[in-house]
């Protein structure tokens, strides 16, 4: 079995989908997701332990060698993505027990779940493959599935923002493949390694510059780039919330994966620099931070506040890659697992008020802190660790970032996550004052805690983002030792 | 076997003792340090390096050299004679602090690193101010906060400088530090502050009379000694030390004659033994260096001894206050008996123990030209005669009748202090095996005849004068009254100012406020209020506009890489 390990990471999900469609409703088919969640977690697991410890693993797909053949191409970086997925994804189906049970209609149930494991088959794929044009299949299979997932929500706006987001998802998907087609063109293969070796010959051209510029964009998209984030408030805000929890933590963490890969293994070492990519991230981010965080404040509804702050995240990692030196992209790589840490456990602590009041606005949330302590707890703690106290997982990621600045002397980019971090602070504040100080609505006086179901695999994410803030080894060294990977020269 | 660190025997032991009651119980507490002593003297000899791995620390909790032994028995001993004395109090609290406490000062002599040093520095810390709040009383509560606070503080002084240290010369251990660097002067602070510098002092002589009767008893043995063996291997041979023994060992002397409450009056009297040990430290030759740890073995004993007898008053009688005692020698003659003893060895007469380990300093001194302050030190002696050797005894046994008539001590008292008294006359008389123990070398015989003299003449002209004062009235009167002491700087002058402060400050703020924060509140508001805030920030964004965007950035992008960039 360990020879077949990477294809089992993908072929199980995509084989547990159908099933879990044909069950009968009940609990079954959320059984079936556990297990093959569960399962993949493992199997990831056991990836990155051999990855680390016996280095790369190329797997040949029906035994075709590559570069004609598909192949799975497994190194520290994908498969640190691949365990962040399926991590989270393994923590997100015992929450959705309940969650889903609440917010989705009862026949839908065993297609929900269907599509959630297409969904997570896509995302897998995306990481394990070593094929660009394979990458585009499960980039399909993901987004295809996504749609569908977010017009699950229960209101009527989860229909368009779902239309919103099949039109963005599918506008940046053609770019995508566009850019491959260009690439394509020139260098006539479409392994990544291979693309690796014949780029470097043809990377003047002008053809193969405008062809990386669609790839970018295209993700740029799939990742919510500012200000290419338009669709992620609403797609976050109206879709249930479990799957706002697995699409903040994962979807977009897959996306930065692919421009790590696209950047700095498919395309020759210090291409970067002859480009303007990498100052368009830094801008971007920049202007993702400010902006987003200062959009954040003034949300009323709760989802809609955190999806800003994503995006507004998005832009840390950004900055990351924009930098392009071993620090910048190992702080990247942190922050790409802390942030799935964080805001997993923010959305699914609010999820736990979205499962008592039905709703998580503003107004409709006050004082319910003191009845929900320890759904209160998560989101105090996960605020914390998104403004980067110490202590924190959150702190970590900001650390090696401000490092990452320093390294280039960018003072001004300094200030900027610090200002971050104090927006941040902002709101949050907000968040914790309509919870906590604000009198508690009459209606609202009988709310009770939270569910146990919903409160664990809460805190196993809290407890994860206090862990992850004392014991670096494992996010920093798996980190490094993916920056390393991928060749980015040390500044 | 051998690298088992002997806390771990001590931390055992607290875990048991709340299981257990009763014999068992004291049981456990009196085999403890018989355990812990019998394992070092057995499995331990000097040179054992061993460390662990602890969440990526490398911590060394065993690194034993013929100094870190010595403490160790010596803190072995002292928890052994401090336990028996305590035996009749049924505190589970203090019977746990006592052995945390001792089980952390033993953790603290073999500590190899800065950070292990770090964790029991703390340890003894919070272990220690349990004897002072488990008097119970509202000033006990207030001063226990405050030694806390000074001993935190220590530890945090002490963190700072370990790792400022780290940083400037990649390693922990804990060897000599010197007081070359940044790191060097905070970890001094750190040493300082529990080994009672003056003006870092109030700690102890503001605690130690608030604590239980037998709770002094283990403070006045662990805390200060621990210090002092940290310094004697960070900082051995620093001058400075020096200057600072000598202050030590002559500002108390003021305060202790004119103190009322007599545990205080042996609090300052600790401070003043301290002195002369952190002198030796300073002068930092092999003599002076075994003069004082010789010191600090001997001090541990004969002040536990004093501290035992005032404790034994105070459990009789309920106070310790000087002018309300008086004539208890009537009743209580085998302690006043003991306390005698303790008197003259503290006040180092010939044949027991503070002679023979305080002479060696003494002599160094000579030794190293300090020849001025050997004059300081000969008061101060002088003046340890004075306060600790006569008046202790004085006017708590003999002096004017009160007419208390208290029962003899406890029989497990009298052991303990038996046993310190049998301890302070055995060193005196055969001081060979206290040397035999010194971690330097060294060639040194107290009992010659210009010393045995020069110590008898100064004793005896000193107890004439207190004889001479005393009887024609000069000698000043045990009042009850309020001596100001550097405490006085914290506990009135600091708070009086920083209310002050604050007040200023209120106003200052009110001030700010109306000019300059009230018009950026109104901007905010009615921005918040206004109509961008409300539709435009929380609005949902065409698609079409999406896709703008993105045109937008594709086309910029394109334009950059052909023209700006190729």
């Amino acid at each position: 079995m360990p020879d077949h390990l990477s294809l089992l990471l993908v072929v199980i999900p995509l084989i547990a989908a159908p099933v879990a469609a044909i069950l009968p409703r009940g609990r079954l088919p959320w059984a079936t997701a556990l297990t093959v969640t569960s399962i993949c977690f493992i199997l990831a697991g056991m990836q990155l332990w051999a990855v680390v410890h016996d280095g790369v693993i190329s797997y040949e797909l029906g035994g075709w060698a590559p570069p004609w053949g598909i192949e799975y191409r497994i190194d520290a970086v994908n498969a640190f993505v691949a365990l962040i997925v399926s991590g989270i994804a393994a923590i997100t189906v015992p929450y959705a027990l309940l969650s889903a049970e609440k917010e989705i209609p009862e026949h839908q149930i065993p297609h929900f779940y269907s599509a959630f494991l297409l969904c997570f088959t896509g995302l897998l794929g995306i990481t394990q493959t070593g094929d660009i044009f394979n990458l585009f299949v499960f980039l399909e299979i993901s987004s295809l599935s996504s749609y569908a997932l977010i017009s699950l929500g229960q209101k009527r706006q989860a229909l368009t923002s779902a239309y919103q987001y099949l039109i963005m998802g599918t506008l940046g998907a053609t770019f995508f493949l566009i850019g491959v087609g260009l690439i394509y063109s020139q260098t006539g293969t479409l392994n990544m390694m291979d693309l690796a070796e014949r780029l470097p010959e043809v990377s003047g051209l002008n053809t193969v510059h405008t062809g990386f510029a669609f790839i970018m964009i295209g993700f740029a998209l799939k990742l919510a780039l500012f200000p290419l984030h338009l669709w992620l408030p609403n797609a976050y805000t109206y879709a249930p919330t479990v799957i706002t929890v697995f699409l903040a933590a994962t979807a977009t963490k897959v996306a930065l994966y692919v421009m790590l890969r696209v950047l700095f293994t498919v395309f020759p070492n210090g291409f970067i620099s002859t480009i303007p990519t990498g100052d368009l991230f830094i801008l971007s981010g920049m202007a993702g931070i400010i902006i987003a965080s200062v959009y954040a404040i003034y949300q009323v509804d709760v989802k809609r506040l955190l999806a800003y702050s994503s995006v507004a995240q998005i832009g840390y990692m950004a900055l990351g890659i924009g930098f392009a030196s071993a620090m910048g992209v190992t702080a990247t790589i942190i922050h790409l697992f802390n942030h799935a840490l964080m805001k997993g456990a923010l959305f699914m602590a609010v999820g736990a008020i979205i499962y008592r009041i039905g709703d998580c606005r503003m107004d409709n949330i006050q004082g319910l802190g003191r009845q929900m302590p320890w759904t209160f707890g998560a989101i105090v703690t996960g605020g914390l660790s998104l403004i980067g106290v110490p202590g924190t997982a959150g702190f970590i990621s900001k650390w090696y970032l401000v490092l990452a600045a320093l390294e280039q002397d960018a003072w001004i980019l300094v200030a900027v996550i610090l200002i971050g971090s104090l927006l941040a602070v902002i709101y949050m504040g907000r968040v914790i004052e309509a919870l906590y100080f604000k009198p508690a609505a009459e209606t609202n006086l009988a709310v009770k805690e939270a569910p146990i179901l919903l409160l664990a695999p809460t805190w196993v994410l809290v407890f994860a983002n206090i862990y992850f803030g004392l014991d670096t080894e494992l996010t920093v060294g798996v980190a490094e030792h993916a920056a390393q990977v991928l060749g980015v020269a040390a500044k | 076997m051998s690298e088992l660190p002997p806390f771990v025997l001590y931390f055992i032991a607290a875990f048991l003792v709340p299981a257990s009651r009763g014999m068992v119980r004291k049981i456990i507490l009196l085999a403890t340090p018989i355990v812990a002593a019998l394992h070092i003297g057995l499995n331990v000899d000097a040179g054992i390096l061993s460390t662990y791995s602890i969440l990526n620390l490398e911590l060394t909790f065993m690194r034993t050299d013929k100094l870190s032994l010595l403490f160790a028995y010596l803190f072995c001993l002292a928890s052994f004679i401090a336990t028996i004395f305590a035996l009749q109090v049924n505190d589970t609290k203090q019977q746990v602090a006592g052995l945390v406490y001792a089980g952390s000062a033993l953790g603290a002599v073999f500590a190899g690193d800065l950070i292990t040093l770090f964790i029991f520095w703390e340890l003894l810390a919070i272990s220690s101010v349990v004897f002072i709040w488990a008097r119970g009383t509202e000033r006990a509560i207030h001063t226990g906060m405050r030694y806390l606070i000074f001993q935190v503080l220590s530890g945090v002084f002490l963190l700072a400088g370990a790792l400022v240290h780290f940083h400037a010369t990649g390693s922990l251990a804990f060897e000599h530090i010197g007081l070359g660097s940044v790191a060097g002067w905070l970890i001094f602070i750190a040493f300082g502050i529990k080994s009672a510098f003056p003006f870092l002092h109030g700690w102890l002589t503001d605690g130690y009379p608030e604590a239980t009767a037998t709770g002094t008893v283990f403070l006045s043995a662990f805390t200060t000694k621990v210090a002092v063996y940290a310094l004697a291997r960070g900082f051995a041979g620093e001058e400075i030390l020096v200057y600072i023994g000598i202050t030590m060992a002559c500002f108390p002397i003021f305060y202790a004659v004119i103190e009322n409450d007599l545990r205080k009056v042996l609090a300052y009297s600790l401070i003043n033994q301290v002195g002369f040990m952190v002198t030796g430290i300073g002068i930092g030759t092999a003599l002076a260096l075994n003069g004082a740890v010789a010191h600090a073995f001997s001090d541990v004993i004969f002040k536990g001894l004093l501290f035992m007898t005032m404790g034994v008053v105070l459990h009789r009688v309920g106070h310790v206050n000087g002018s309300n005692l008086g004539g208890l020698y009537k009743s209580m003659p085998k302690t006043t008996a003991l306390c005698i003893v303790g008197a003259l060895s503290i006040s180092a007469f010939p044949l027991f123990s503070g002679f023979v380990s305080k002479s060696m300093v003494m002599a160094a001194l000579v030794q190293e030209d300090y020849s001025y302050l050997w004059l300081f030190m000969l008061f101060a002696s002088a003046g340890v005669f004075h306060h600790a050797g006569i008046k202790i005894p004085y006017f708590a046994f003999f002096a004017h009748d009160s007419g208390l008539r208290p029962r003899e001590a406890p029989i497990n008292m009298l052991i303990a202090m038996g046993l310190a008294a049998t301890l302070c006359i055995f060193i005196g008389a055969q001081p060979q095996y206290l040397y035999s123990l010194l971690p330097w070398e060294v060639d040194y015989w107290p009992y010659d005849a210009t010393h045995v003299l020069t110590q008898l003449q100064l004793l005896f002209f000193s107890a004439l004068a207190f004889v001479w004062l005393n009887k024609r009235g000069i000698y000043p009167p045990e009042l009850r009254s309020t001596n100001l002491d550097a405490e006085w700087i914290y506990r009135k002058f600091l708070p009086a100012s920083i209310h002050r402060g604050l007040i200023f400050f209120r106003t200052a703020r009110e001030s700010a406020m109306t000019a300059a924060i009230a018009p950026m509140r109104s901007i905010c508001r009615s921005f918040s209020q206004s109509s961008m805030a409300k539709y435009h920030l929380s609005e949902s964004w065409p698609t079409g506009s999406m896709v703008l965007w993105i045109s937008i950035i594709l086309v910029a992008y394109l334009l950059l890489d052909i023209f700006a960039y190729g």
